[in-house]
């Protein structure tokens, strides 16, 4: 059941878009997420729907991986989208529900409803052209970056991007380790499968108990180790890896802040 | 290399508030190069010496020092824990990477040693372990030999002296013990490192120069392996196996035929064994 879990599906690529440094990805990403909620014209949104297609096509990843992200919105998608459908006062009536009149559909609703959508859509999409170009260690490192000049107000930012190493490094270990004991204790009878929901929680509790005390011993052995090869903290620490960022990301930033530009005065002019 | 002076190692029992030794008045000292191995049952204190060798433990009483330094001295931590690197029995536990390169870049990270100088460390130790095809790979992919060779690559990025085993194979299979001990092998004949193995299996002590038995956190017997094993009821006094081949030429001695008392190879059995045949042939 925890086979599932992907954080970051990465996909490699040598694509314009994976070759970007991840500080700007991250931080043009949420340029497109403040632009994305800034825009409410139809004329906007027309061109906000080219510049998404088109970031798709430039980061060359199969679209059924960024579709698969959108699967799991389904429900929020439709819940929003009939919220606003009915909820929305407005001039022009467009149908009235025959049996109880406060229920209408107005012209203003019906815009509303699908701007709605594709406001939701696209900030799914453009996440995942984030993650899907940027491995999980890019990110943590991109995200370290970043928080750097925030540590004047105390954020733990080398710590915070630790956790995160950490804790991408050990799912595949925990879950390893979840199939065992599940096995383990399905062979004596245990059951998982059948039964309501509460029963079907009840019998996860045996199940959590030991993976939660073999999960604090593995921290504790992880602890010793990263001391024994002189850890201590983000300080003088230096990486391997050094993040560059090239003509590639000032054109990228050009571009995204041309593209913010026009959408804005179109969305202002119309 | 490694001297220690009289180290005890003490804790406070919490029911009867006296003091339980886990290690009394010890006294070791291992030479630059040589190939120790420490061996004794669960209990022996064999680990909790090894935590002394890189300053994991300090000594409640006694001295240890690595290379001339004292592992109380605060100020000689991070220099200890890079002249005398550990490596873990669970290798699953130790890895903090999701990346093979990165993991082994991590030690020289922490220690500030310049990117080109990391990126050189790390191809480097990778192709010691011979482990450098497996560079983007993700560790959990890997098999249990395979992960404990990049954990003896993650160490040896520090660019240590001295290299401290505790119990590598416990958790791995016959194919990843050979694979380890070979690695281990190579980095002290080839390389000259020396190495302190802790272990609980007779047939890799034998691969040592040196073995230091322990037994209630104290030295009793420290010699050359051949020298160990042939005083196989004291060995077994205490609860320990010697080699197989060293039981099965035992065993033949306590039936009447002449067999040497210290063959603890495979090979060397073998020679003496088909020796012996021929000899019954041309009589």
């Amino acid at each position: 059941m925890f086979k599932d879990i992907t954080i970051g599906q990465y996909v490699e690529g040598n694509s314009f878009i994976h070759k970007m440094d991840a500080r700007v990805k991250i931080l043009l990403s949420l340029f497109y997420i403040i632009i994305l909620f800034l825009i409410s014209s139809p004329v906007a949104y027309a061109v906000f729907t080219a510049f998404t297609l088109f970031l798709v096509y430039l980061s060359k990843v199969p679209p059924k991986f960024i579709l698969r992200g959108l699967k799991p919105m389904m429900y929020i998608l439709v819940f929003t989208a009939v919220l606003n459908l009915f909820m929305t006062q407005g001039s022009t009536v467009l149908w009235v529900c025959p049996f109880w009149s406060t229920l209408k559909i107005t012209k203003e609703g019906l815009t509303t409803a699908v701007l709605m959508i594709l406001r939701l859509v696209y900030l799914v999409i453009g996440t995942s052209v984030l993650t899907l170009t940027t491995s999980p260690l890019m990110l943590t490192d991109g995200i370290e970056k970043i928080l750097k000049p925030f540590e004047i107000i105390k954020v733990p930012s080398h710590e915070i991007a630790m956790m995160m190493t950490i804790a991408i490094r050990f799912i595949p270990t925990l879950s390893e380790e979840t199939e065992k004991i599940m096995k383990a204790q399905m062979a004596r009878g245990a059951d998982f499968e059948s039964g309501n929901v509460l029963k079907r929680a009840k019998a996860m509790i045996p199940l959590l108990v030991p993976l939660f005390i073999s999960a604090f011993r593995r921290a504790d052995d992880l602890a010793v180790a990263m001391d024994s090869r002189c850890y201590h903290g983000g300080k003088n620490r230096t990486r391997m890896k050094q993040m560059k960022m090239t003509v590639r990301d000032l054109w990228a930033t050009l571009f995204m802040v041309g593209f913010a530009a026009a959408v804005i005065f179109i969305q202002k002019l119309m | 290399m490694i001297d220690i002076e009289k180290l005890s190692f003490s804790y406070d029992d919490e029911e009867t508030h006296e003091k339980k030794f886990v290690i009394k008045e010890l006294d070791l000292y291992i030479d630059k190069g040589s190939f120790v191995a420490v061996l004794g049952h669960n209990g022996s204190g064999k680990s909790t010496l090894a935590k002394h060798l890189n300053g994991i433990l300090l000594p409640s009483g006694g001295k240890v020092y690595i290379a001339g330094m004292d592992t109380a001295d605060e100020k000689n931590t991070f220099s200890i824990r890079s002249t005398a690197g550990m490596v873990f029995q669970n290798p699953d536990n130790q890895i903090v990477a999701a990346v093979v390169e990165d993991e082994v870049a991590f030690a020289p990270e922490n220690l500030g040693v310049p990117p080109e100088e990391i990126r050189r460390r790390v191809d480097e130790c990778l192709e010691i372990v011979n482990m450098s095809e497996f560079a983007k790979s993700s560790p959990s992919r890997l098999s249990g030999g395979q992960k404990q060779r990049v954990a003896i690559a993650g160490v040896l990025a520090m660019e240590p002296e001295c290299i401290i085993l505790d119990e590598p194979t416990a958790m791995l299979d016959p194919k990843g013990r050979r694979e380890v001990m070979r690695t281990i092998k190579s980095l002290n004949k080839s390389r000259g490192m020396t190495v302190v193995l802790i272990t609980h299996y007779m047939d890799e002590a034998a691969m040592a120069d040196r073995i230091v038995v322990m037994e209630k956190g104290s030295v009793i017997i420290d010699d050359v392996p051949k020298k160990v094993f042939s005083e196989v009821e004291k060995i077994k006094e205490i609860g320990l196996d010697v080699p197989q081949v060293t039981e099965l030429l035992f065993r033949l001695r306590s039936m009447g035929i002449d067999m040497p008392e210290d063959i603890i190879s495979v090979e060397e059995c073998e020679k003496v064994i088909l020796d012996r045949l021929k000899g019954l042939k041309n009589d």
